[in-house]
């Protein structure tokens, strides 16, 4: 039973306070939606929880792994506003060096990601000559080969089409399901079982 | 280590796919060189005398030049999140593609310097000290740099502000390393100058990588 606790988090932008005292526990199976208006601070938050911020005040563990622990790392995994996907590379070469930098699978089925993505056909493609919904879809067809518990997911709908969007939220039942966990910002309407949500 | 092998390679392929990114310096390094015969004097002595300066000076804008593309399409793509947040040592991650920007941008400098050497009239033994003291000396260019392009990767049109932040740092290793030539030219000892060189060359090798992986998490913050 995996288990993740925020406690106390204050975040400040510039001169902008823009949450304090944040306290939440995330258990095995439970997705979150954080929700607010823009500018409320889901981002910070988001980066914050996986490390790449620090925020002013409180902490973070995930099974008492503090944020800035090997193990917490390899068990985040998350997707930002940008698909980091480098337009000189192909598919397949950005998944694997993502792949490498993010868990410590051996051998990765890439193929098999991207057939349930629906980009079957596009592994030697350049990511420079695909659209911004495609874009997308690559990278969240790490979401198919990462074996991190904590998915953080910033906007993944961005671009989707409703298929697409269909794919991603039964990918996240099916993570909970098998005792994951989920965090995701969205201002889309989103059809998950069991969905907790706080609002920033 | 194989995450070093992983991100050099993977930062070669992109190089050499848009080659553009690091021919642009090089053809600046060998234009403006060939231009100051032109520009001077022809003159063989006169040329002699200031080679050392000019290539030294020239190597260093050119990887001045190049400095900016070392981090800029990894933010603006969102690979350096991804790269910040591994599991794998970050300091580890920036050596590898600091040796990738020393590949394209010092070592075809280092092959291209007897060319131009012989361009500015320098005799073989001082243009194997140039070539020493460039072996020596653009590794550290790289990874002096490195720390700039990491302390303003998030700051747009930072080229000047570059500049200005790593043109002291490298004031050091361009009086030692025309120093070393000129001295070279009159068969005088270069033994101190090659090993200031070789120390600042070990000094950036052991502490830029981890003085760039902080400059990074502060950037993106």
């Amino acid at each position: 039973m995996s288990m993740l606790s925020v406690n106390k988090l204050s975040c400040q932008r510039g001169y902008n306070l823009l949450f304090e005292n944040l306290s939440f526990e995330l258990n095995s199976g439970e997705v979150l939606r954080i929700s607010g208006q823009n500018g409320s601070g889901k981002t910070s938050l988001l980066k914050i929880i996986a490390g790449l911020n620090t925020p002013e005040l409180g902490s973070i563990e995930f099974d008492q792994n503090q944020s800035n622990s090997e193990t917490y790392q390899i068990e985040t995994l998350y997707l930002g506003h940008y698909a980091a996907l480098s337009s000189e590379l192909s598919c397949i070469e950005n998944l694997e060096y993502l792949t490498k930098l993010n868990t410590e699978i051996l051998s990765p089925n890439f193929h098999d990601a991207l057939k349930e993505i629906g980009l079957e056909n596009y592994e030697h493609e350049p990511a420079g000559n695909l659209s911004a919904g495609q874009k997308r879809r690559i990278a969240l067809s790490l979401l198919f080969i990462s074996q991190s518990k904590l998915w953080l997911l910033d906007e993944p709908f961005t671009a989707l089409d409703s298929d697409g969007i269909k794919i991603i939220e039964n990918q996240i039942e099916k993570h909970c399901a098998n005792g994951g966990l989920c965090i995701l910002t969205t201002h889309q309407d989103c059809n998950i079982k069991s969905l907790k949500e706080i609002s920033l | 280590m194989n995450i070093f092998l992983t991100t050099l390679t993977r930062d070669l392929k992109m190089a050499f796919r848009n080659p553009s990114s690091f021919l642009n310096p090089l053809m600046f390094f060998v234009i403006s060189i060939s231009l100051f015969p032109i520009a001077i004097s022809p003159n063989a002595e006169t040329l002699m005398n200031i080679a050392p300066g000019i290539i030294w000076v020239i190597t260093m804008l050119s990887v001045l030049l190049s400095l900016n593309s070392l981090f800029h399409s990894d933010y603006d793509n969102g690979v350096l999140e991804q790269i910040v947040i591994s599991h794998h040592p970050l300091p580890l991650i920036l050596l590898a593609k600091t040796t990738a920007h020393w590949i394209l941008s010092g070592l075809p400098i280092i092959l291209l310097s007897p060319l131009l050497g012989i361009a500015l009239f320098l005799d073989s033994n001082s243009i194997y000290i140039l070539m020493l003291t460039l072996c020596l000396a653009t590794p550290c260019l790289s990874l002096i740099g490195s720390i700039g392009a990491s302390l303003v990767v998030s700051i747009k049109n930072s080229g000047m502000l570059l500049s200005l932040l790593i043109l002291p740092l490298y004031i050091p290793i361009l009086i030692f390393a025309t120093s070393a030539v000129s001295q070279s030219q009159f068969n005088l000892s270069i033994n101190g100058q090659l090993y200031f060189l070789g120390s600042i060359l070990i000094i950036s090798l052991i502490t830029a990588p981890f003085v760039s992986a902080v400059a990074l998490r502060v950037s993106l913050e």
